[in-house]
This record gives C-alpha cells, structure tokens and sequence, in this order.
C-alpha cells in the first residue's frame, strides 16, 4: 500500500521554502498569491503524484509555472505612471533582505530562476534543468553567472550601507 | 564573503530572516479555506483539550468522520486517514467548529445527546451495525458487550461487538464507553480506561 503523507505534513516541510522561492522571483503580493496558487494545485493534484516523488522538486515546478502567470498577468494589467517608485512595490523593510531581493529582481531570468532554485530551494541542477528547461550543466552556468553578478551588485549596495 | 570560492552562492542565502510563524500562519489559513471552497478539502481536522486530554476532530464533506485520543498518536491517525479515505488532509478548524462546541456542552455536563452529521466511511459490515446500536443506548446508561450481540441479532457476537467498540472511528459522540463487561467491570476503552470512568462518572453525575 502507498503511504502518502497527509497533505498538512507537505505544507509544514515545504511552506517556508516555497514561500522563499515565490519572494525571490517576484512581488512581495505577488508571491503570496503565488504561493497559494502552488500549494491549491498541489493539493488538488496530490493523490496521483507518485508516492516516491520528490516533493519540494515537485513543488517547486508549480511555482515556476505560477510565477511566470503571475507575472505575465502583471505585464498585461501594468499601466504606465507618473511616478516611479524607488523599490519594486511590496518589498517591504521589515523581515526582508531588500539589498539582496533587489539585486535578485536585476538578473535575467533564467540566472535568477536557477539562482533561487538551486542555492534557495536545494535543488541539484538536475533538477534545476527540469524545471527552467535545458541541460543541467546550461543551470550551473546560468547559476553561476547569476552568482557572480549579484556578488557583484550586492556588494557594492553592502558598501555604500558602509 | 572571502570564505566562498567563486561560482558558489550558498553564502548569499545564509542570513536571510526566517520566515516568520504569523505570516506563514496566515497563508495556511488562506488556503485552507480556499481549500475547502474548490472541494479540494478532503479531510479537515483540529485537536480540542477536554477533561479526557487532547481529541483529534476530523470531517469529510459528508460530515464528522473520526474522533482520536491523544494515546493513539495524532500522526498515526492523520496517515491513517490520508490511507484510507484521502491524503487531501488540511488542518482547518472551521468544519468542526460545531462538533468542538457540541463536545464542550457535553463536558460542562449540558448536552446529553450529539446532533451532528457522522460519516461512517470508516467502519463496514457487522461493526458498522454494532454502531447504529449504540445510540441506543441512553446517556448515563450502560449496556453490556452480549446485550448488545443481542441487539444487533447475533448474541454468540460478543467479542466482535468487544472489537466494533475497539475500533470505534467515532468514540464519544458514538457512545462505545456507554458498553461494559456483563460482571460490571468497565473493561478496556480507547481512550483509556481512566477516560471510561471519566466519562460514565460525568454522565452518572447529571
């Protein structure tokens, strides 16, 4: 008999990191919502995932694909404004490192995908690359360079805090 | 940052703040009730502190399905469920809310009878009749296991009727505790025999 765990037990393992995940590729609103939106299709998907699946690498595909909704959907509700803020809205000061979000939000997106997924979420490229697409080594460099730049970015925003 | 080499950004990530309780809390709350607004809730469940120690609650749609004592381990329990009925298991208080409260009145010794919708899933064929059985029996009375098999129309059944109310999903609110030994020993419950004595003790009182 497969033993599944109940699906509370999968959102006490895994909430933490795919809540993290959903803040580095977007919006603080935006990865809230997207964090709901994951875990709903997880549930609602859960009695067929195979029992010996990886679940965070399960989970963390759905909030890729969530997250590229969300922000398609965003690019298509965007009307331009008068004044643009100084941080991307939502971010806010209290429980975030803004520096290091910030400096997430300027990398390409694949970098950032395979940034986040594999330093943020644990994933090993393999699965990385099953994730965002192409071979596992193409995730190790996109990760690197994405490393390299934000060492780069983050650094000197550590600086000037001096 | 002098530590690291080159191409490995593990440091990067190492002193994020933790997510904080709250605001996790919170989203789990968001999808539960999301959750149970799609049909997705299967399984809802919330714990409750009565004089008999912690009771796991659980509900389908259908209606109350399970009630667990502490001894018998709350994750055991849940993967019992997630096993037999569905791994669609959230904790969402709200669904039995009005079980929580029912089983308050009956500890403050004002309700003598539950009204609330049971799902029997989880019992079948002679045990499952064994259970129909035992509302019968009156609150602050007691019957025995071979009145029972009598009950139920087979009086040699007395040790399956000992196993029915062994494996009773639904005890309290499907008064197993309310059957003892012919010789009027409280016999084995449970929840504990202590939990037996309990619960025949507050029912004498009223």
């Amino acid at each position: 008999m497969s033993t599944k765990q109940p699906f509370e037990q999968i959102v006490t393992e895994h909430g933490a990191t795919v809540l993290r995940v959903c803040r580095a590729v977007l919006s603080s609103v935006d990865a809230d919502d997207a964090w709901s939106e994951t875990f709903l299709s997880a549930l609602r998907a859960y009695p067929e995932l195979p029992a010996d699946a990886n679940v965070q690498a399960w989970l963390v595909t759905i909030a890729h694909r969530k997250a590229i909704d969300i922000t398609r959907a965003t690019a298509r509700a965007a009307v331009p404004v008068a004044d643009i803020p100084d941080r991307p809205s939502g971010w806010s000061t209290d429980h975030r490192d803004l520096d290091l979000a910030q400096s997430l939000a300027g990398l390409p997106d694949k970098q950032r995908h395979a940034v986040v997924y594999h330093y943020l979420a644990g994933l090993p490229y393999q699965d990385v690359a099953a994730v965002i697409g192409g071979s596992a080594d193409a995730a190790r460099r996109a990760a690197a360079d994405g490393i390299a730049t934000l060492r780069k970015t983050h650094a000197s925003g550590e600086a000037r805090k001096g | 940052m002098t530590t690291s080499t080159e191409g490995d950004g593990t440091d990067m990530f190492a002193n994020l703040p933790p997510i904080g309780d709250t605001e996790l809390q919170a989203l789990r709350d968001r999808l539960a009730a999301r959750a149970e607004a799609t049909d997705l809730l299967d399984v809802a469940y919330r714990t409750i502190d009565t004089p008999v120690g912690t009771l796991l609650l659980a509900a389908t749609p259908r209606g109350l399905v399970r009630i667990a004592y502490d001894r018998e381990g709350l994750d055991t329990v849940l993967s019992g469920l997630a096993a037999k009925l569905s791994p669609r298991i959230l904790s969402s208080p709200r669904r039995l809310d009005t079980a929580a409260r029912q089983i308050e009145e009956y500890f403050a010794g004002r309700r003598h009878q539950f009204d609330l919708p049971l799902d029997f899933s989880l019992s079948t064929g002679f045990r499952r009749l064994v259970l129909d059985a035992l509302p019968d029996i009156g609150y602050g009375h007691t019957a025995s296991y071979g009145a029972i098999a009598a009950a139920v129309g087979n009086p040699k059944a007395v040790r399956a009727v000992g196993t029915a109310c062994a494996t009773n999903p639904l005890p309290l609110v499907v008064p197993c505790h309310r059957v003892v030994r012919s010789n009027g020993v409280i016999g084995p419950y449970l929840g504990g025999t202590e939990a037996k004595k309990l619960l025949l003790n507050l029912e004498a009182a009223a």
